[in-house]
């Protein structure tokens, strides 16, 4: 027996069902493997939500379009490791709203640049790329160095991320505006911000004492870029996928 | 709808047996060619599926008989690269800097190995050629903060300057005229000095004020005559190489502000092998002592 189209064509009823079967097989090898994505994330230790001055550097990243030159993603082939570090996890950018991965390389890939230059360098670097690496076509941020960072709003930031399920806890959102002034402080008190951000790096970072700048922020987040995960801990069974 | 098969006179082909308003549809064939290479690739994803990671489940993915995965793979070819390495780090890692120096192919590969993690991780600071930038220092020469011998930088390598590393170099300049150590006219005669140590001051009785300026607060780091001290990382001021800058309105903030230059403590990223390679390749660069 031939099938024939005209039995649709002329069935209404039989038309709607089978378009719905057709369509709901469709959603749902879309929708189905979102579910599963969990087990996508490695289990591995040690990252934490961003600190509040991170989080500031992170959104002026994103406010400047970092990510159309620079990837946040080392790709799992040896010549990135050996130049870059080990290739990334999603664990790594699992509290991203959005992820920064980016897609473009104009300039090197920055998802371990943590620890790898000094504060002094990315000072002198933003305000003027070509005063460190003569054949850079990175763009100057001098304007970092002075523009005070407008951080009134950074609770309601920890807040929406919470909302969409980053940990942050309430504890984390009352302190998040002393906490972000502390960790710009070296001389002042410390231990409630590295206790609930772990490995927060504490530093002057942008080099102006005393207010806390754009550049402040910028230097904290790209200092602490890749550097939650500790691989000499982290066993290969743990990175099987 | 009349559906009334005809052969079409002008090409041969017969029609789909559609007919609308006296137009009528050809049913040309695919071409075969085209039909068999569709009904190929159809094949291969079937065995693509069964050899590779294809089907999502509740519980993670289907593996495919061939258990190959992205990270298996790249974990296979470091081991690989490693073990091609292995015997030379292993020489290298187990030589003394003296001995790597004195070795042929030990000198060759750490001279290599050494010029390419340079360009990876110390290039953005110290220059491609090593010759620094403002704020950090040229390895070229023969004037070092920290020392220039071997060992000296291996050690600065390895531990880093003012970093959180327990065994980095550390020394700090007091912010004379920040913490209101020194007047500003005193700063201004010990700059003067400083100038007068390279032998470009232009104001004799400045810097015959700033000597006693310098014999009270500096000789103590930067010694005698501003020969410098390794041992503190206080640089040379006579020989008119500046990391800073050496004109006079950069002494002065030099003097008023202080300068802490920093450098990451590399034994915490890479290993000891690689540490060497690099102590030899910048000590080579021209100015090792």
């Amino acid at each position: 027996m031939s099938f024939s189209h005209a039995i649709l064509e002329k069935n209404v009823v039989l038309l709607a069902v089978c378009t719905l079967i057709t369509v709901a097989i469709g959603g749902l090898v879309q929708i189905v493997p979102l579910f599963t994505i969990e087990q996508t994330i490695e289990r591995v230790e040690g990252v934490r939500p961003y600190s509040p001055l991170e989080l500031a550097g992170r959104n002026i990243y994103v406010r400047e379009g970092c990510y159309n030159c620079h990837s946040q993603q080392i790709r799992p082939f040896r010549d990135e490791i050996e130049r870059y570090g080990h290739y990334s996890l999603a664990a790594e950018s699992m509290y991203d709203h959005p992820f920064q991965w980016g897609s473009k390389r104009s300039g090197p890939d920055l998802a371990r640049v943590g620890g790898k230059y000094s504060d002094d360098w990315h000072v002198a670097h933003m305000i003027d790329p070509r005063a460190v690496v003569p054949e850079s076509i990175m763009p100057a941020y001098a304007f970092m160095a002075t523009r005070p960072l407008d951080y009134s709003d950074i609770q309601a930031h920890l807040k929406t991320l919470k909302l969409i399920g980053v940990p942050y806890t309430d504890e984390m959102i009352a302190n998040a505006k002393a906490d972000l002034e502390a960790q710009k402080d070296p001389e002042g008190d410390t231990a409630g911000l590295t206790a609930r951000y772990p490995k927060a790096v504490v530093s002057n970072f942008g080099g102006t004492p005393g207010k806390v700048t754009e550049l402040d922020a910028m230097v904290a987040y790209l200092q602490m870029l890749g550097t939650l995960v500790d691989f000499r801990n982290v066993k290969p069974e743990q990175l099987r996928q | 709808m009349p559906t009334k098969i005809e052969k079409d006179a002008v090409t041969g082909t017969e029609t789909t047996g559609h007919e609308w308003d006296g137009i009528k549809e050809l049913n040309t064939p695919l071409p075969k060619w085209w039909l068999y290479s569709y009904y190929a690739t159809i094949l291969w994803s079937i065995a693509y599926f069964v050899l590779y990671p294809a089907w999502p489940s509740l519980s993670g993915h289907t593996p495919g008989v061939l258990g190959w995965t992205m990270r298996g793979e790249i974990a296979a070819e470091m081991e690989a690269a490693k073990a091609a390495q292995g015997p030379m780090l292993r020489r290298i890692a187990a030589s003394s800097l003296d001995d790597i120096r004195k070795s042929t192919d030990l000198q060759a590969y750490a001279m290599a190995g050494g010029r390419s993690a340079f360009g990876v991780q110390c290039a953005p600071c110290h220059g491609a050629g090593g010759a620094g930038a403002k704020g950090f220092p040229n390895l070229v020469d023969d004037s070092w903060i920290w020392g220039g011998t071997l060992d000296d930088i291996y050690t600065t390598i390895q531990f880093g300057i003012r970093n959180a590393n327990d065994k980095s170099r550390l020394s700090q300049m007091p912010r004379f005229g920040v913490d209101g150590m020194l007047t500003a006219a005193q700063i201004d005669d010990v700059a003067e000095y400083v100038l007068s140590l390279s032998r470009r001051s232009r104001d004799a009785g400045a810097a015959k004020r700033g000597e006693a300026v310098y014999a009270e607060n500096c000789v103590a780091c930067h010694q005698e005559g501003g020969k410098g001290n390794p041992e503190m990382g206080a640089p040379n001021l006579a020989a008119n190489i500046w990391t800073f800058g050496g004109d006079k309105a950069t002494i002065v903030e030099s003097v008023r502000n202080a300068r802490a230059g920093s450098m990451p403590a590399w034994i915490d990223r890479l290993d000891d092998a690689t540490i060497k390679m690099l102590a030899v390749y910048v000590h080579a660069l021209g100015g090792g002592k």
